[in-house]
């Protein structure tokens, strides 16, 4: 059998924040690897450090020094600039609380990320409404986000994550605001995102109704990394 | 491009805040223009003043008249192509608060050296024929409602007694700038009188308006006039029309620079208020920037988001101001008639209306949108929700 190289690997990371004349730790060598098409769910206690691991990973914020290669990209040598471009490219973001814009319609917040891809605007708009069936959301696309319930815009976030097609996909607490029947559907389309699409899927969440539906469970705690995997 | 809809979905996204703030803005640029406009209605005199004209009064003050004899000496000086003189006769119309700018002057010559006053040919022929003959601007006919064939009782001040006039015509000005607010009669009609009434004062011309072949003879000839009547009883101070006019400016000045000050204060509060909604509305979108950084866009288009969303609420108040601006000085035009007799809002009053608004735009949206692009993505994200 064919031994695929991991996806993200990351060596002897740390990450402090400054609170004042304060400098608070918050990971403290951290090293692993993500391997190709995992779905990762990180858990964790308040104040773990796993959304903080979550935006290094995905190139939204610094780490103080240590090392973050995706396929084969060290992104902690890329400039602000850069990052940004590379974030386009690659990751697709699913957040707590859908983070969509909303003075867009649905179709239209889809269509956001692909303004940096050089596609026409036929072209956007096909992907998007493409993005959107794949989320059963097609005959919402002419809504604004305040007319979707959370499940609603928690699938439009979903699409938009995955209308460039990024390699990676990260989700900060996709469930977190959502009621049970929503959220169950929301893991389950992660599910198939990855099973099917083969989307690299890194999700930080506190549910473990939720951590279950991934394939490894990776604990932080205190900014330290439990090597007892699952 | 989808930046252009968002900024300007934005711009409207909190109804109440924006509308007031354009309301705000519309009033300051009203303000501003309105003011801008009075500023330039001090000037109108100055700016409609001919380089070949020159006006020769007594040296040591306008309320000292000169002998009548001087013009024949006047016309002597080479590059003099017409003299023509005047009185200020300071009369109101049946009551003191119908007060107007009234001359008496040597109509055949004046009427030459100021073509701007567009009267009929039949309507001039009538008021040369006519000693007791007057003419009056459009604007002063309109506002008395005066027609031709009208008997026009004034009231002297400097001239007592009520002395009567037939209205024989009403001009236009060439153009808008003229001032169509004056009223002008016969010198001869008043030094006639005078002769009879008051003796003493007959002969005697308030101002010499000179008219010389070409603007550039204009300092030899007022050397020439002035030295003529050196260390006679009555000496002359010879100036151009311009400066004669800016001499009258230049008593108010005071008035003018607290003018100009107001204006520009009204546009330094309207800028802290444009600034103000600016700074609510960025950090109530930092978190749409911030989802917007993460998705790739970069400071050029936050930049743009906030910039184009001040300018929309700062022009869209300009806008309006701006076309608030026209029936608000129609009206002060109409009523001021007498103190402002141009008060057009000129081309440049516009253009700085606008300067104003995209200089307010741009410095309001300035510390919003350094914040909003220096702000950490994580730091963003975590004040939505």
């Amino acid at each position: 059998m064919e031994h695929k190289p991991p996806i993200a690997e990351i060596r002897n990371l740390h990450k402090s924040y400054r609170r004042g004349e304060l400098i608070v730790p918050v990971l403290h060598d951290i090293t692993f690897d993500i391997a190709d098409g995992e779905f990762l769910a990180l858990m964790g206690p308040s104040g773990s450090g796993k959304t903080t691991l979550l935006n290094l990973i995905a190139g939204i914020d610094k780490a103080d020094s240590g090392v973050i290669r995706i396929g084969g990209t060290d992104i902690t040598a890329l400039s602000e600039t850069e990052l940004a471009r590379w974030r386009a490219d690659h990751v697709g973001f699913i957040f707590q609380f859908y983070n969509l814009i909303p003075v867009l319609k649905a179709i239209e917040n889809v269509e956001l990320p692909l303004y940096l891809s050089g596609l026409t605007a036929k072209e956007r708009r096909e992907h998007a409404a493409m993005a959107l069936k794949l989320v059963n959301l097609a005959h919402r696309m002419d809504h604004y986000p305040r007319e979707l319930s959370g499940g609603e815009q928690q699938r439009v976030a979903i699409a938009r994550a995955i209308v460039t097609d990024p390699a990676i996909l990260v989700a900060d607490e996709p469930t977190g605001d959502l009621d049970r029947v929503s959220a169950e559907e929301i893991l389950g389309m992660m599910e198939r995102l990855n099973h099917e699409l083969a989307k690299t899927i890194i999700m930080v969440t506190h549910d473990p109704r939720a951590a279950q539906r991934a394939r490894t469970l990776r604990h932080l705690d205190k900014g330290y990394l439990n090597d007892g995997r699952s | 491009m989808v930046v252009l809809k968002i900024l300007i979905r934005n711009a409207f996204r909190n109804k109440l805040r924006t509308t007031l703030t354009i309301f705000g803005v519309a009033i300051a640029i009203l303000s501003f223009g309105l003011l801008r406009t009075v500023v330039s209605a001090w000037y109108a005199g100055v700016d409609a003043s001919s380089a070949t004209r020159l006006i020769t009064r007594n040296a040591i003050s306008i309320i000292f008249p000169l002998p009548l004899s001087y013009k024949d000496k006047i016309r002597q000086v080479e590059g003099v192509k017409t003299v023509s003189w005047g009185n200020w006769f300071g009369a109101y119309y049946i009551e003191e608060k119908n007060f107007f700018a009234n001359f008496c002057v040597e109509p055949v010559s004046y009427l030459e050296l100021y073509p701007e006053f567009v009267l009929r040919l039949d309507a001039r022929r009538a008021f040369l024929n006519d000693r007791k003959g007057c003419i009056a601007g459009r604007k002063l006919a309109e506002k008395f409602k005066w027609k031709v064939g009208d008997n026009i009782p004034l009231k002297g001040t400097i001239y007592p007694g009520t002395w009567n006039f037939v209205l024989r015509g009403t001009y236009k000005g060439r153009d808008k700038t003229i001032d169509e607010t004056q009223f002008f009669f016969h010198w001869d009609y008043l030094n006639e009188t005078l002769k009879k009434t008051a003796p003493g004062r007959a002969d005697q011309v308030g101002f010499y308006i000179i008219g010389v072949s070409r603007p550039d003879l204009a300092a030899d000839v007022s050397t020439s006039v002035d030295r003529m009547f050196q260390n006679s009883y009555a000496e002359t101070l010879t100036e151009t029309e311009k400066a004669f006019n800016l001499g009258f400016v230049a008593m108010t000045e005071a008035i003018l620079t607290v003018i100009q000050v107001v204006s520009l204060v009204i546009i330094i509060i309207i800028m802290a208020v444009v600034a103000n909604t600016m700074a609510m509305t960025t950090r109530e979108r930092i978190g749409d920037y911030a989802i917007m950084k993460t998705l790739g866009f970069g400071g050029r288009e936050i930049s743009i988001l906030i910039l184009g969303e001040s300018l929309v609420i700062t022009l869209t108040g300009c806008i309006i101001g701006i076309l608030l601006t026209f029936p608000v000085a129609r009206i002060f035009s109409q009523e001021l008639a007498i103190i402002f007799p141009v008060f057009n809002i000129s081309s440049e009053t516009l253009y700085l209306d606008l300067s104003a608004a995209v200089v307010v735009a741009f410095a309001a949206a300035l510390i919003p949108t350094r914040r909003a692009i220096r702000i950490r993505i994580a730091e963003g994200l975590r004040r939505v929700g």
